[in-house]
């Protein structure tokens, strides 16, 4: 997959076309990154289905209360994020999974920003699909993950046709090659494919335990010390999250505290994030947000904090 | 630090911190609505025309401070000047802030006055269409009134 994207897209096509008809529903939450939404409303153009929302609430998680008020047997899918990249929530997918498959949808898990930063067991989750990117992954862009269960994967249509998808070609009909190979049309990058290899191997190589023991230390000394910076507001505050602090400072734009933290060294995400309803859901155009991993240092989070000190200075 | 000095000059900081000419415009006759997609930046520009003249511009909406100091100031620069005048003074002014981008040719330079302040932006290549944004809806006020232009 050239990332969690086309993995997304490929099941709202293939699943999609297959298993979504007129008047079934397509179950999303507010928090999605736009590649988790706009295919489904796609699919939902062609296919007659609905989309629905699962709402959050002020810290930023998702209403289950709601969302199982929203399940009935016309659901065909349920799409959310495992965790939130706009403002780091962990989604309790164990329990969204469940509730789905009581009422018999399926369950694809968009985990390019969980799996970075947590381990990802697919079968004690127990979605249908998981989708990731490797660039999140330290591995090169345009690389990335779609998991499926093989039954699933078997029983839905080729997501594009060409060479090295097929079993044999006539001009009577095509039959189709065998899993992974039918869903891999034409030539792929190799290059990154075996980049992104190395990637993994490398993160399969470390202690993850212990990255992700210190990346929730440098969550929690970053959390406090925003919160004592004045004029910071943390958007985002679930119980569950993983080391993304997303914040607003004064009035001051996100992308000008950006680029007065880049002359300090401090390289920040500023914008909406590709998550536009998450920005609207709070009333604010962009946030600015620092995502940690396991090579950041409680001294940069420090620089980070006396940078803000100099926005302020310059803007207030 | 001098490098963003340059950038955020005192006159720049001053008119993102209090824009000018910051409402909608009753008698404008000329509207358009600007909006990057990537950053989340929006600006809807006034203009009231006569006979081919600016007589007054303002705008509203949201963005950095880069941008709104460009609206700002714009609206400023724009007033009194005809409609080809005002085009002028955009195609001067995007050519200073982004040299060598399509600027169509022919377009007679024109003195950027204050506007200067902003050639710190050329340092800084994701600025630039903060610094355009309202240039564009200018523009495309006076080309294509009522009409949306998008920075992508
Ligand atoms: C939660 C989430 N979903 C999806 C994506 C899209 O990933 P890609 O652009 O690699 O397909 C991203 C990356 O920005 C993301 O953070």
């Amino acid at each position: 997959m050239r990332g969690t994207t086309e993995a997304i897209n490929l099941v709202a096509f293939s699943f999609g076309n297959r298993f979504v008809g007129a008047g079934d529903e397509i179950v999303i939450s507010v928090l999605e990154h736009h590649s988790n939404i706009v295919p489904w409303q796609m699919l939902c153009e062609r296919s007659g289905a609905h989309l629905r929302v699962i709402p959050m609430n002020d810290a930023g998680e998702l209403r289950l209360d709601v969302y199982q008020e929203m399940l009935n047997p016309r659901v065909k899918l349920v799409a959310v994020n495992h965790v939130s990249n706009a403002l780091g929530t962990i989604n309790p997918v164990v329990e969204i999974t469940r509730l789905a498959h009581q009422v018999g949808a399926k369950v694809l898990l968009d985990g390019a920003q969980a799996a970075p930063h947590l381990r990802v067991d697919v079968q004690a989750i127990g979605c249908d699909f998981y989708a990731l990117s490797g660039h999140k992954l330290f591995g090169p862009t345009g690389s990335g993950i779609l998991w499926g269960r093989s039954e699933l994967l078997d029983a839905m249509p080729p997501y594009q046709g060409g060479g090295d998808m097929i079993r044999s070609v006539t001009f009577e009909k095509s039959t189709y090659a065998d899993l992974p190979a039918k869903f891999e049309a034409g030539t792929p990058d190799i290059g990154c494919g075996i980049g992104f290899g190395a990637a993994i191997d490398y993160l399969e190589s470390i202690d993850f335990d212990a990255a992700s023991a210190w990346e929730m230390d440098l969550l929690r000394y970053a959390t406090v010390r925003l919160s004592e910076v004045p004029g910071v507001k943390l958007v985002g505050t679930a119980a569950q999250k993983a080391s993304v602090v997303s914040f607003l400072l004064d009035g001051i734009h996100p992308h000008d505290i950006g680029t007065i933290l880049d002359s300090e060294g401090i390289a920040i995400r500023t914008g909406h994030h590709c998550a536009q309803p998450v920005m609207e859901r709070f009333g604010i155009p962009a946030t600015a947000r620092a995502s940690l991993a396991f090579y950041n240092t409680p001294a940069e989070i420090d620089t980070l904090v006396r940078g803000l000190a100099k926005v302020r200075e310059l803007f207030g | 630090m001098s490098e963003l000095r340059d950038l955020y000059q005192e006159v720049i900081l001053d008119h993102g911190r209090r824009p000018r000419n910051f409402k909608v415009l009753d008698g404008a006759n000329r509207k358009a609505e600007g909006y990057n997609p990537l950053c989340g930046d929006r600006f809807t520009v006034y203009l009231e025309v006569e006979d081919g003249v600016v007589k007054s511009a303002s705008f509203q909406g949201s963005g950095c401070a880069i941008s709104t100091a460009s609206a700002s100031m714009m609206t400023e620069m724009v007033k009194g000047r005809t409609e080809q005048g005002a085009q002028a003074l955009f195609h001067t002014f995007h050519e200073m802030v982004a040299p060598g981008a399509a600027t169509p040719s022919g377009q007679p330079k024109v003195d950027l006055g204050k506007l200067a302040v902003f050639t710190g932006v050329t340092e800084y290549p994701t600025r630039v269409k903060c610094a355009t944004l309202a240039w564009h809806t200018l523009n495309s006020a006076i080309e294509a009134p009522g009409a949306t232009v998008s920075t992508e």
